[in-house]
């Protein structure tokens, strides 16, 4: 057992409290008092804002990321239940109000899940919570029962002093503990101290709400005097409304109020069903003159005509190494290939929806909220009030996959119009049908990647020019600070940082990022959902051109470039996977490599094919994410995404017919069922390196593996996905 | 319109149209919110309950045709069913949006096929779509809830 460091310089209870603010407040404009307004001590109990414990020995994790499936919230009250040495079985988890001061990204400065950053910019922040915790029960304890606090226990909440026999419970304690002033640096665990991180024996605290059904989603609140709103939205992206009308729908029963909004026409009903028929009751006429207009593969084919030069683009460099002018000379041969990548949908199982009360400049918003920061800030321009004053509460999301923290706002917006226009802080539940929300926007951006090599003689590339043309993610956003030198980074991460490109002499890698009315945003694993097929694919042609061995062609590249991590995985998934040998006829193995938000994966898939379509029966994947928090969550981490990467790179399109979407419910947007779906066993890379994220990294592994396998077994390259067709 | 249903062995009366797909009379007339929205054409199953014991997908049923039918959702299995204990001990749930759904194409599966085999869960499960992706720990959580109570 270490000792407790309770000789550091200490803080009281209060400057604790704020210290946590200062660290979150980094971009907090208004005075430290204001701060102390919004969230007082009291409401976060005694052990500052991201812990209760109360007398029945309940240990409360407040959370500032949201729950959308991921495990987020189990897992951020494992690190403070491990440090505090709480007993498990008495761990509750709390979602925190949005509030930038307090529950601020340590590194974003803003409150907002994403990245797959939740547990890495929680790491030493709720670990320290836990351990200041812990040593002022275990100094609680000293006091009252006279010993030195070195010799006292903490186990599954229960403090005991071994000398003694006495014991204790936190719940008992309390009264004691919260005059105690928490150390400012509280000693750590060492690894081998723990007894729940790393283990099998924590579960999802939020499994039994979800088996049983009760836990509530935005869909599923009701409040006293709530309406149910829905909007008829421009069939067409940039569509403009001329005219509406509403008679038809005012006729019918339950249909209480028809009015415009900027986003369209919004209708407000007594229920839902009522809101459903009042809408498709309802006359709308849109003027497209700034309407997108094209169709699917007209906007590709713009994306082509930049990337070959036919048509002039801005162009950003995002990797350069050596002199590319001196290669392509004629001297060496050359590889060229190209992929073309489409819209894709989010389709979160819970289409999008909000509710939101409004009167005057007060506004609450209760709905599945992942970007509380970039909500608040949107909504208050509406409002006329300060950021801080919009008040949100969040909810679990059923789904996201980035779709919610959207940086424009939009269906949120649209909740807010419509309470706004109904006043009276009356609740207004906004609903998208799943048509609305694959016809929404805000997808994956389309995109194309133009690649060139130069080979030397045997076979390993010399020179590497990659364009790549696809629609910035963060311009003309709120977040438009973050293209830089005409690169959006969220669009060419994977390809940027690749770590072939260390042992390439020459790389010359630049994208053009066109605008289109169609909004774009991030998906689950963002840029790598692109760039991990168009560097991997890449590889394995590459590897087949030159008669080699994927296997060995990498470790040739990974071995260059000094990358140690890369090669650790490639021997680990060699031996998870039997890459080498023997398998059945008509099956092959693929295998790609990818790493993403700081987390390494490797997937070999099993595949043949049926009736013309790709078949995998199995995925064995490999993952060196650090310290697994919770193994079995990162597990399921990547059996989702795998499936979900598998599922778009399959099937995934948005259809755009003239502009408008064609494919709007699963009937004709085709996703991964369990009947196409493999089994797919995971390998966790043993590690005791900081924790990285596992919510996105599985996602962009497996279609490149797919065009592998296929790659080996027809020697047909892919050039554009989904590789079934619709 | 007054309509008796019968929901969870209760009988409960709902003022409502007739055409009133069952969905959104569980949802916002008897508070039942377990059942889930998700497609509203009878593709995803989230939306999933029994009658009569057998899994429907209640954003297709008008609720002027269910006079003589007992309907059953999740809220009437009471946490007590050996599925959703499986569940739990597979941690099968991620965003959790679908899995009422899942659990009673499950409970209907169980009932009609006590010992199915791998081909019997893809056919019964493969209507509920999980974007999720909890395919996996679903087939294992029905296995073991049928091993457990055979
Ligand atoms: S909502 Fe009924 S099947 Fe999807
Ligand atoms: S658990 Fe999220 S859709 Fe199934």
């Amino acid at each position: 057992m270490k000792k407790q460091n309770v000789k550091s310089p200490i803080l009281s209870r209060r400057s604790v409290l704020m210290g946590f603010a200062l660290v979150g407040g980094a971009l907090l404009v208004g005075p430290v008092s204001q701060m102390a307004k919004a969230v007082s001590e009291k409401d976060f109990g005694k052990f500052g804002p991201f812990l209760k414990i109360t007398s029945d020995g309940i240990v409360t994790v407040i959370s500032k990321h949201c729950e959308f499936g991921q495990g987020s919230h189990t897992g951020l009250a494992i690190i403070v239940a491990e440090e505090l040495d709480a007993d498990w079985q008495k761990v509750r988890v709390e979602m925190a109000p949005a509030n930038m001061a307090l529950f601020g990204h340590t590194k974003l400065k803003i409150q907002i899940t994403g990245g797959s950053s939740t547990i890495s910019n929680s790491w030493d922040q709720l670990r320290r919570v836990g351990a200041s915790t812990r040593a002022a029960f275990v100094q609680a304890a000293s006091e009252l029962w006279n010993v030195p606090a070195v010799e006292i226990m903490v186990d599954k909440g229960v403090v005991s002093h071994v000398g003694s026999g006495k014991t204790t419970e936190f719940g008992k304690l309390l009264r004691r503990a919260v005059e105690i002033t928490l150390p400012a640096e509280p000693v750590l665990k060492t690894p081998d101290m723990f007894k729940l991180i790393g283990t099998e024996n924590t579960f999802r605290l939020d499994g039994k709400s979800k088996t049983t059904g009760t836990e509530i989603y935005t869909e599923d609140v009701q409040l006293p005097h709530m309406l149910v709103a829905m909007v008829v939205h421009s069939p067409r992206f940039g569509g403009k409304l001329v005219r509406f009308e509403a008679q038809a729908a005012l006729a019918l029963s339950g249909v209480v109020d028809v009015f415009e909004i900027p986003s369209g026409v919004a209708v407000v009903a007594k229920n839902t069903y009522m809101a459903l028929k009042g809408r498709a009751a309802l006359q709308a006429t849109w003027d497209d003159s700034a309407a997108e207009m094209r169709s699917d593969f007209e906007i590709m084919a713009d994306h082509k005509a930049i990337a070959n030069g036919d048509v002039a683009g801005e162009w950003g460099a995002f990797e350069t190494v050596g002199d590319i002018g001196s290669a392509f000379k004629g001297g060496y041969e050359t590889m060229a290939c190209s992929y073309d990548f489409p819209y894709l949908a989010h389709s979160a199982m819970e289409p999008m929806n909000c509710v939101a009360q409004v009167e005057g400049k007060r506004v609450k918003l209760t709905f599945g909220a992942q970007s509380q920061t970039g909500d608040q800030r949107i909504i208050a321009a509406i409002i006329g009030c300060k950021p801080d004053e919009v008040e949100i509460e969040t909810l679990h999301a059923g789904g996201s996959f980035g779709r919610r923290s959207v940086a424009i706002s939009d269906y949120q917006s649209e909740a807010v119009y419509i309470a706004k226009k109904i006043g009276g802080f009356t609740p207004i539940k906004l609903i998208w049908t799943r048509e609305d929300d694959s016809a929404g926007g805000s997808y994956r951006a389309m995109a194309y990647h133009k690649i060139k090599i130069e080979v030397d003689k045997s076979g390993y590339p010399l020179a590497w020019q990659h364009r790549l043309v696809s629609e910035s993610i963060l311009a003309g956003t709120q977040f438009a600070a973050g293209v830089r030198n005409g690169v959006d980074r969220t669009v060419v991460e994977g390809v940027q940082g690749s770590p072939y490109f260390k042992a390439i002499a020459a790389v010359d890698a630049q994208v053009s990022m066109p605008k289109s009315p169609i909004p774009v945003l991030w998906l689950r694993s963002v840029g790598s959902t692109h760039t991990a097929m168009a560097m991997e694919h890449t590889i394995d042609q590459l590897a087949r051109r030159a008669d080699i061995n994927p296997v060995e062609y990498r470790r040739v590249l990974y071995k260059k470039a000094g990358n140690e991590r890369h090669l650790r995985m490639l021997d680990f998934i060699v031996e998870k996977s039997g890459w080498g040998t023997p398998i059945e006829d008509g099956w092959v193995r693929g295998m790609a490599i990818h790493e993403c938000f700081n987390t390494v994966v490797a997937n070999v898939v099993e595949l043949r094919m049926e009736d013309g379509e790709p078949h995998i029966r199995r995925v064995i994947l490999a993952v060196d994410c650090g310290l697994a928090i919770s193994p079995d969550q990162v597990r399921a981490q990547m059996e989702g995404g795998v499936y979900y990467g598998l599922s778009f790179a399959l099937y995934g399109e948005v259809k755009i017919d003239k502009g408008i979407v064609q494919n709007t419910n699963f009937d004709t947007s085709r996703v991964l069922r369990m009947e196409d779906a493999p089994i797919v066993e995971t390998h966790i890379m043993p590690s005791a390196n900081r924790p990285s994220g596992a919510g996105e990294p599985g996602t962009p592994v497996v279609g490149p593996a797919v065009a592998n396998a296929i790659l080996a077994l027809t020697g047909k390259a892919t050039v554009s996905l989904p590789f079934v067709k619709s | 319109m007054g309509f008796i249903l019968n929901v969870n062995g209760k009988d409960m009366t709902v003022e409502t149209e007739g055409e009133t797909p069952l969905l959104w009379v569980l949802r916002d007339e008897l508070r039942l919110t377990a059942t889930k929205y998700g497609c509203g054409i009878a593709q995803c199953g989230a939306c999933t309950v029994l009658a009569d014991g057998e899994a429907v997908r209640s954003c297709q049923m008008a609720v002027e045709d269910l006079a003589d039918v007992k309907i059953t959702t999740l809220e009437g299995l009471e946490g007590k069913h050996p599925l959703q204990k499986a569940w739990l001990k597979h941690d099968v749930a991620q965003c959790g949006y679908c899995q009422p759904g899942q659990i009673m194409s499950a409970v209907a599966l169980l009932s009609e096929t006590p010992d199915p085999t791998d081909e019997d869960i893809t056919d019964a499960m493969s209507g509920n779509i999980c974007r999720c992706g909890t395919y996996q720990r679903i087939r294992a959580a029905i296995k073991d809830a049928a091993k457990n109570s055979g």
